[in-house]
């Protein structure tokens, strides 16, 4: 474990989790919540939980993000608060 | 009532943060959960299991159980976007509109008249947009190696990290894929909504009689070993192929709750052209 690396990660962790909840833009909230879980599926591998990070990957990062947008694209673009 | 709530959070991330304080340093060989457990893991698993991948052996058989009811919630997953969101009755719009593949003509179809019977036409919606060639070309030449990936994820969970969860939601991708590039008409033609719905719970059942044919043959439920009468093979083996097996309904599970997920949402429920 590269303590460096672990703390750049960690923090674009928390930097794209804060950005992910304030953003207005409902588009832009999916698609960084996919750079989020992307960040915690480094981290996960970084700590050797590679089954954890190979899941976090393909749902987290993948799957999800597309959910997201679909659900954003038959919704609304813009949050009311 | 933004300043109440904003207290609660921050109260309880404070909270929780200074709780974490009381947890064990990170790979500490003294804490509860490495004295005990995870020692009869690593030492036991390759000749209990023959699985070299530990974290598959806990998951689908030391742990089999947690597993079987995680592919409960995520076809429940699935039932509850199909029940929210399908619409059943369907006001149908009087002018239906096909497009002639060949030559691109779109043809308006009154109410109560039909089409010569022919396969060339398409059904599209007014809002129809043509697919990009590009995305269309590199998506379709994409999708067949996609899948043969997540077969191998699925099929070498036992060597490698992966398995029915991973293997699965890939294999739901590349039909994701096929209807992101294309149409979702498309895709529902390739993959039927009842087939998806039937095969969801089709993984459930496998995984869940995999259990119950254990208990059949005279073990307890989800114990793998009892497998070894049916299989031809030494209770060790019958373990590891018992894996194999709840990972295979685990894969179809996961991978039609997925495309089935995406179906609902793409369309709001009314299975047209989707994004």
């Amino acid at each position: 474990m590269i303590w460096q690396l672990d703390l750049a990660i960690l923090t674009l962790v928390v930097i794209a989790g804060i950005a992910a909840i304030t953003v207005k833009d409902l588009l832009g909230a999916a698609i960084l919540f996919g750079a989020y879980s992307f960040m915690m599926c480094l981290l996960w591998s970084i700590m050797g939980a590679v089954d954890v990070s190979f899941t976090e990957a393909s749902v987290g990062a993948g799957v999800s993000t597309v959910f997201f947008v679909a659900a954003v694209f038959r919704t609304t673009r813009r949050t009311k608060d | 009532m933004k300043i109440i709530g904003l207290i609660i959070a921050l109260s309880t991330g404070v909270l929780l943060i200074s709780a974490t304080g009381d947890f064990p340093g990170w790979a500490d060989p003294a804490s509860p959960a490495s004295t005990h457990l995870s020692p009869h893991f690593i030492e036991k698993t390759m000749e209990e299991t023959s699985v070299p991948n530990i974290v598959t052996a806990v998951l689908a058989d030391y742990r089999g159980y947690d597993t079987m009811y995680e592919t409960a919630v995520i076809f429940t997953a699935g039932l509850a976007c199909f029940i929210l969101l399908r619409i059943f009755v369907r006001e149908e719009p009087e002018d239906r509109l096909y497009r002639h593949v060949l030559t691109g003509v779109t043809v308006r179809v009154k109410e109560g008249a039909k089409l010569p019977p022919s396969d060339d036409f398409e059904r599209i919606d007014a809002t129809w947009t043509p697919p990009d060639l590009i995305i269309k070309t590199i998506c379709r030449f994409l999708i067949p190696f996609i899948q043969l990936f997540a077969l191998y994820v699925i099929a070498h969970g036992h060597h490698s990290p992966g398995g029915g969860f991973q293997g699965g939601v890939i294999l739901g991708a590349s039909i994701i894929l096929l209807a992101i590039s294309q149409d979702l008409r498309t895709s529902v033609r390739r993959m039927r909504e009842k087939l998806d719905a039937v095969l969801c719970a089709v993984g459930v059942i496998i995984y869940a009689g995999t259990g119950a044919l254990c208990l059949l043959l005279g073990l307890n439920f989800l114990d793998y070993s009892a497998l070894a009468s049916v299989l031809h093979c030494d209770p060790v083996t019958a373990r590891s192929h018992g894996i194999l097996i709840v990972e295979i309904g685990v894969g179809i599970a996961v991978m039609c709750t997925m495309i089935w997920i995406y179906n609902n949402v793409s369309s709001t429920g009314k299975y047209d052209e989707g994004l």
